[in-house]
């Protein structure tokens, strides 16, 4: 099963929740924040492996004849002809391999330019993963996709999703099973949590919503997941020392009494996903 | 020869423009006649890569020269790679830069900024 965890916003609780229910649980972790992965901090991985994540760019050579055909192909606007070069802006170029196929000259061929690394590692009986984007790049999508390669179907996957609702948590949620929805009991948190839901509405995929730092007589999530239908899968209430050791990089779920909090999520997201499952049969 | 001018409208009494990938047209002028013609700037709708496909196109003119309030980075690459004369633009009509070239009166353009590069992926 495939949990992605994600949110309209950034400081949500996404990495807390994440780390937290995968040291709960202890399986996979996947952290595809890939420009500001966190989760290591956390859950304090022994790294045992390394890859170098790199994308497809091209390259013309003394075939080329200057038509311009790749030019006006890329929708990117990532070549261009000047004099008698094609210029190549890399930091544009998407990878699709578009320009290759057009060149009527065979003068295009495509070259390899690293954008990142993924980090492969264990974290007690949790295997650990991450991405790091190099700094300067534009799109973490390359490296998602690396990271969420050869996943194993049986085991539980939590991913820790990066913010908002772009291209990298679509990468990032595409084949999940269910996507918890990390909000905050505020105006601000209600706008960004309708964003999300909205995303994984039209990608149809499952989704519960955790009320993170939830505060006495403060209903705002509740009815809004009630207007919506949508499954609320847990409240973790506002806690101070939560904060402070969350500050210090330490695991709330390991500290005693807290692990019950977290076990208690994760019967809940079986509940729903089961619950999800036979709705789909029925449909 | 040809120079390169952008501009909110077709003619070459109208206002050069306010930015160089974004405008919505460019006005090629013939310097020694006054001939001019206006082209659209397809990179007015680019959700990225404005600045390149507006040089390529000033480039695909014929022009030799551009007179710009501003340039990006990456459109500064395409230009002086085809060794384009770049001209700071002061506010005016397209006919009084190209009047202000020929008479010397225009500077090389100084400042190059990195590109807003507002077109998220």
């Amino acid at each position: 099963m495939r949990i992605s965890v994600l949110s309209g916003k950034g400081g949500t609780g996404k990495t807390f929740i994440s780390t937290n229910l995968v040291s709960t649980i202890g399986n996979v972790y996947i952290d595809c924040d890939v420009e500001e992965p966190n989760g290591a901090i956390f859950l304090k991985p022994e790294i045992t492996g390394q890859k170098e994540v790199k994308v497809k760019i091209p390259q013309s050579d003394e075939n080329c004849t200057g038509c311009k055909e790749c030019v006006s192909f890329c929708r990117y606007h990532a070549l261009a002809y000047a004099k008698d070069k094609l210029l190549v802006f890399h930091e544009l170029c998407h990878s699709c391999g578009g320009c290759v196929m057009v060149c009527g000259h065979n003068a295009l061929h495509e070259t390899e330019r690293r954008i990142g690394i993924i980090e492969y590692g264990k974290s007690q009986n949790t295997e650990f993963r991450h991405g790091i984007l190099d700094s300067g790049n534009p799109s973490g999508v390359p490296i998602i996709k690396e990271l969420l390669r050869d996943m194993d179907k049986d085991k539980i996957i939590v991913l820790d999703c990066p913010p908002g609702s772009s291209c990298t948590v679509m990468e990032s949620i595409k084949d999940s099973d269910l996507c918890i929805l990390a909000a905050e009991p505020t105006l601000f948190g209600i706008h960004n949590l309708n964003m999300v839901y909205r995303l994984t509405n039209l990608m149809d995929i499952p989704a519960g919503v955790i009320i993170n730092k939830a505060v006495e007589g403060n209903t705002i999530v509740e009815e809004y997941c009630r207007s919506k239908n949508i499954p609320v899968i847990g409240k973790i209430p506002y806690n101070r020392q939560f904060d402070i050791w969350n500050s210090n990089g330490e695991l709330v779920s390991q500290k005693q009494g807290c692990r019950q909090i977290f076990k208690q999520i994760y019967e809940n997201i079986l509940e729903v996903a089961a619950n999800e499952t036979a709705g789909s049969t029925k449909r | 020869m040809k120079i390169a001018v952008p501009a909110a409208e077709k003619d070459i009494q109208s206002q050069v423009s306010i930015t160089f990938g974004r405008s919505l047209y460019f006005i090629i002028v013939e310097s020694d006649t006054m001939d001019f013609q206006a082209i659209e700037n397809q990179a007015v709708n680019a959700q990225g890569g404005a600045g390149i496909l507006a040089a390529q196109t000033v480039l695909d003119s014929g022009a030799e020269v551009l007179v710009t309030p501003h340039l990006g980075q990456n459109a500064a690459d395409v230009l002086k790679r085809a060794d384009i004369e770049i001209m700071q633009a002061v506010p005016g009509t397209v006919k009084d830069l190209v009047d202000m070239y020929k008479n010397g009166e225009l500077k090389a353009l100084k400042e190059i900024h990195p590109g807003y590069h507002g077109g998220h992926r």
